[in-house]
């Protein structure tokens, strides 16, 4: 979960916001969503589990990307994408026995990711999906994610997805949330068939608030996914496809995907996001040379 | 082009992750790595104990998850049912027509089940319910211990006739109310020398398992849930008459509630309950000196796990009783971790919780007692784990975690829950024994294996006793669906060696105390008894239910290490302090209260 459409527009002359600063910018609808959610989790449910751990992640998050950007690259980059980066990771990241540094480690490996996982000068793994997705795969023992410790109340939520809706709308990646929930729905009720088991159970993740980090922050960042408004809407619906091969593994035991199957969707984005930008970016630096050719 | 300060980055990089695999390969926690000082054999059959649980059957409208919902019901206590000075043991059974045991213990190291004969087996009835639980307390103090079942069904009372039967009173004692019960204490919360009894309610109480008329029975939060069945508060009237008191008292939780425990927490004088409660955050409700409790703001409302046991000790011998709440842990699903929250309600007006390792991960914990095995003088603790063990080849944890986010009023209704199937839920999991260094040696360290205990069965209540009278606290836990186990203490008495060794060292001692109040409750249950160890004080108190469905022996047992054992000082439940100097030690002691 970082940046927004906006990033993808010509910085402005001061390169750090300056007057280019508008509440309005997508990208800081993006910022006061997921503050909102923050705020509403953390007030409604002490969604955090202790302020040590935001402080941590953001922390974190914002030294390493002012760092990193500065050593690598000459300037201190803006830092709205590493804070939210910092709280998806503090919403998300569910660890044993109050041990920090899941955290730190994690936030720390997030932004990392931006400067060392990169692709003709693109990373190509949102940087909260590639922390979240190696830490449940490698430290299984000490994190989990995010599951019900929201409180599992509709109003919340509700309030969550309008702000969501309307945002995702100004910042232009609406047809990416909304494809995502489509094709989650259909899968869905492909699964109540397949599996035998109640509509309900298979419909029933995307009401959690998992999904909403998800389809708001992280399959919408437009940093790490394809160029075109079609082939992000295939992308994201071949995400909710492995998505549902990952639930279907889950639900006849198949014992060597066990690892995936405790958070579906972010490694089904984490494997399919970087391959499919990896093919963009291929095709089009294929395409460039056949032009200057 | 190579770039340096990318390699660097990269390098960095590589070592962070790196790092994680290495951390998380020492998230189990350290387990002692050399033989330690708690030796316990497990003898139950030996002992004549050969009693196995069965779950409830319940209606089918909720057969696609009866495993999950009927997964309750095997529970322990303890007490001297026929005064013969030697602890006795009470399990419940939960299925129509199973019944449950009264092991009378023998003297000779075995047991025999006198349930039938005194009246107290036959208890599982259609139409009256299952059993869950039970208490003893002696409510009309005439000397003898009566027993409360607390069931999913109606409560009954049976009156201790002393000639080895029971009477059921339960209709003349205004506690026939149908409730779906997993927990209950008795407490004198009003210091009047009756014990009053605190009934804990779990599923709602307009539930009847056996006709059911809808299937929305679930909670409707995971977290935050407060849809259960109401906690109820009878007050003693005397004469075999209670009256509900609970909301006038204002102690009528609905939060789900698995297990409560009384002591005086705050140090005012008045027992408090603490309330480990399912799908929601912890509860104190502090006693104001009888004629009403509150809810304390005591650092528990923000922190909302699977609360399922309470387990009251001083950890550190600081004088203070500390709680050990038991709670769900599993790989890559869920951490929520088990509290251990030191008492700071005088000085800081809360709980800190300071569980981590071995302590906070158990796995999905139920019942838990906090008892000095190894004599040293400090607790250890001992943990009962495991949910449903069916087919191993089978996990429930993916189906669950699909509704385990949505919400509430998704997975309130049973129909909407995916069928558990043959598959297990967090099933084949040990018993954790942990034994206490102190805060200088480290806390706990799990010696479960060391010391003997390797059973996987799904373990839910735990009890100790001084079951053979011989100095050191026996474990005996009941297991759903399966036999109980009763772990004899077979530690040789002697302290860890300077090196950790254990077996090598000086010799421990031990000193125990069996209360009769005379103002008090006959049983003192709630007397509160400080013990001074060494440079440190050991509080204790006399026990009416706590744990997960269970109750130790009402004999207080301290174990003393090589210390010297000081001043002792029993706050009876009457308010009276008596201070007891020069006590010999590894003996028995019965103190009276004074008149």
């Amino acid at each position: 979960m970082t940046a927004t459409s906006a990033e993808l527009r010509p910085p402005s002359p001061e390169g750090r916001g300056g007057q280019g600063v508008r509440i309005t910018d997508p990208k800081y609808l993006i910022v006061m969503l997921i503050t909102l959610v923050l705020v509403v989790g953390e007030a409604r449910y002490s969604i955090l589990g202790g302020y040590q751990r935001l402080a941590t992640t953001l922390g974190v998050c914002v030294a390493t990307e002012m760092l990193l950007s500065w050593w690598l690259r000459g300037q201190v980059a803006n830092v709205a994408s590493a804070y939210i980066t910092g709280i998806s990771l503090a919403l998300l990241t569910k660890p044993q026995a109050n041990i920090l540094w899941p955290f730190a480690l994690g936030a720390f490996i997030a932004i990392a990711s931006k400067y060392v996982l990169t692709y003709r000068g693109r990373h190509l793994w949102n940087p909260s999906n590639f922390a979240i997705a190696l830490l449940v795969l490698v430290a299984a023992d000490s994190v989990a994610v995010l599951s019900h410790q929201w409180g599992n109340d509709i109003g919340t939520n509700l309030v969550i997805w309008a702000f969501g809706l309307v945002i995702a709308w100004r910042a232009k990646v609406l047809h990416v949330t909304l494809t995502y929930v489509v094709c989650f729905v259909v899968f869905a009720v492909l699964r109540h068939f397949v599996v035998g088991g109640p509509l309900f159970a298979e419909l029933a993740p995307i009401t959690g608030p998992m999904y909403q980090l998800f389809v708001f922050f992280m399959v919408t960042d437009p940093r790490t996914t394809v160029s075109t408004r079609r082939g992000r809407m295939i992308v994201v619906a071949i995400v909710a496809l492995v998505e549902t091969l990952i639930r279907l593994a889950g639900d006849f035991q198949i014992g060597l995907l066990r690892p995936f199957y405790v958070s579906p969707p972010i490694l089904a984005l984490a494997m399919v996001g970087p391959a499919a930008l990896l093919l963009d970016l291929w095709r089009t630096a294929q395409r460039t040379a056949r032009v200057l050719a | 082009m190579f770039s340096w300060r990318r390699f660097i980055v990269a390098a960095a990089f590589v070592a962070a992750i790196v790092a994680v695999i290495v951390l998380n390969a020492r998230a189990g926690g350290s387990g002692a790595s050399t033989s330690e000082t708690i030796h316990l054999s497990e003898v139950a059959h030996a002992s004549g104990i050969d009693f196995v649980h069965q779950s409830p059957t319940l209606d089918p409208k909720v057969a696609h998850i009866a495993a999950h919902i009927a997964a309750l019901g095997a529970c322990v206590s303890v007490a001297d049912v026929n005064n013969d000075g030697w602890p006795d043991l009470y399990f419940t059974s939960s299925r129509f027509g199973a019944s449950n045991a009264l092991y009378i213990n023998q003297k000779d190291g075995t047991f025999r089940d006198v349930a039938a004969e005194a009246g107290v087996g036959a208890v599982n009835r259609a139409g009256e319910g299952v059993s869950m639980g039970a208490v003893w307390g002696d409510y009309d103090n005439d000397g003898l211990e009566d027993l409360l079942v607390y069931k999913w069904g109606y409560p009954q009372l049976f009156h201790n006739l002393g000639n080895g039967h029971f009477e059921d009173v339960t209709a003349q004692s205004g506690l026939r109310s149908w409730m779906n019960s997993n927990g209950a204490v008795w407490f004198d919360f009003d210091r009047d020398g009756l014990l009053d009894l605190y009934i804990t309610g779990y599923f709602r109480s307009d539930i009847d398992f056996w006709h059911l008329k809808s299937t929305r029975i679930m909670q409707e939060s995971w977290e935050f849930a407060s849809n259960g069945g109401k906690n109820l508060l009878f007050k003693n009237l005397g004469h075999g008459h209670f009256k509900d008191v609970t909301d006038s008292m204002g102690v009528g939780s609905t939060r789900w509630t698995l297990a409560a425990a009384a002591a005086d927490f705050n140090d005012d004088g008045w027992p408090d309950l603490y309330l480990a409660n399912d799908y929601g955050p912890e509860e104190l409700y502090l006693n104001r000196e009888g004629k009403r409790f509150e809810l304390a703001h005591a650092g528990l409302e923000d922190d909302s796990k699977s609360g399922m046991a309470v387990a009251l000790g001083d950890v550190y011998n600081r004088g203070e009783h500390d709680v050990f709440v038991t709670n769900i842990s599993e790989k890559g699903f869920l951490f929520q971790g088990n509290n251990l929250r030191l008492n700071f309600l005088k000085e800081l007006g809360k709980f800190n919780e300071v569980a981590t390792g071995v302590v906070a991960d158990a796995g999905w914990a139920w019942g838990a007692q906090f008892g000095d095995l190894n004599n040293d003088g400090l607790l250890d603790l001992v943990v009962a784990n495991g949910f449903i063990s069916a087919d191993s080849t089978r996990s429930y944890w993916y189906a669950m975690s699909k509704i385990a986010g949505a919400q509430g009023n998704i997975f309130e209704d049973a129909k909407n829950w995916p069928a558990i199937g043959s598959a297990s839920l967090s099933g084949y999991e040990r018993s954790r024994v942990l034994l206490n260094r102190g805060p200088a040696g480290g806390g706990f360290v799990d010696v479960a294996p060391q010391a003997g205990v390797t059973d996987l069965l799904d373990g839910r209540g735990v009890a100790m006793a001084d079951l053979f009278n011989n100095g050191l606290l026996d474990v005996v836990v009941a297991n759903e669906k399966g036999r109980a186990l009763l772990y004899r203490n077979d530690s040789d008495g002697r302290s860890p060696s300077p090196d950790g060794r254990g077996g090598q060292g000086v010799r421990t001692h031990w000193v125990e105390l069996k209360l009769v109040g005379t103002r008090s409750n006959r049983s003192a249950i709630g007397a509160e008894v400080t013990a001074e160890i060494g440079p440190g004080r050991q509080r204790q108190v006399v026990d009416g239910g706590s744990g997960f469905c269970s109750q130790n022996d009402r004999r207080l047992h301290f174990g003393l290490g090589s210390q010297r054992l000081g001043r002792v000082t029993i706050r009876w439940p009457s308010g009276t302090e008596q201070v007891v100097n020069g006590l010999t030690i590894d003996q028995l002691h019965v103190v009276t209260e004074p008149q």
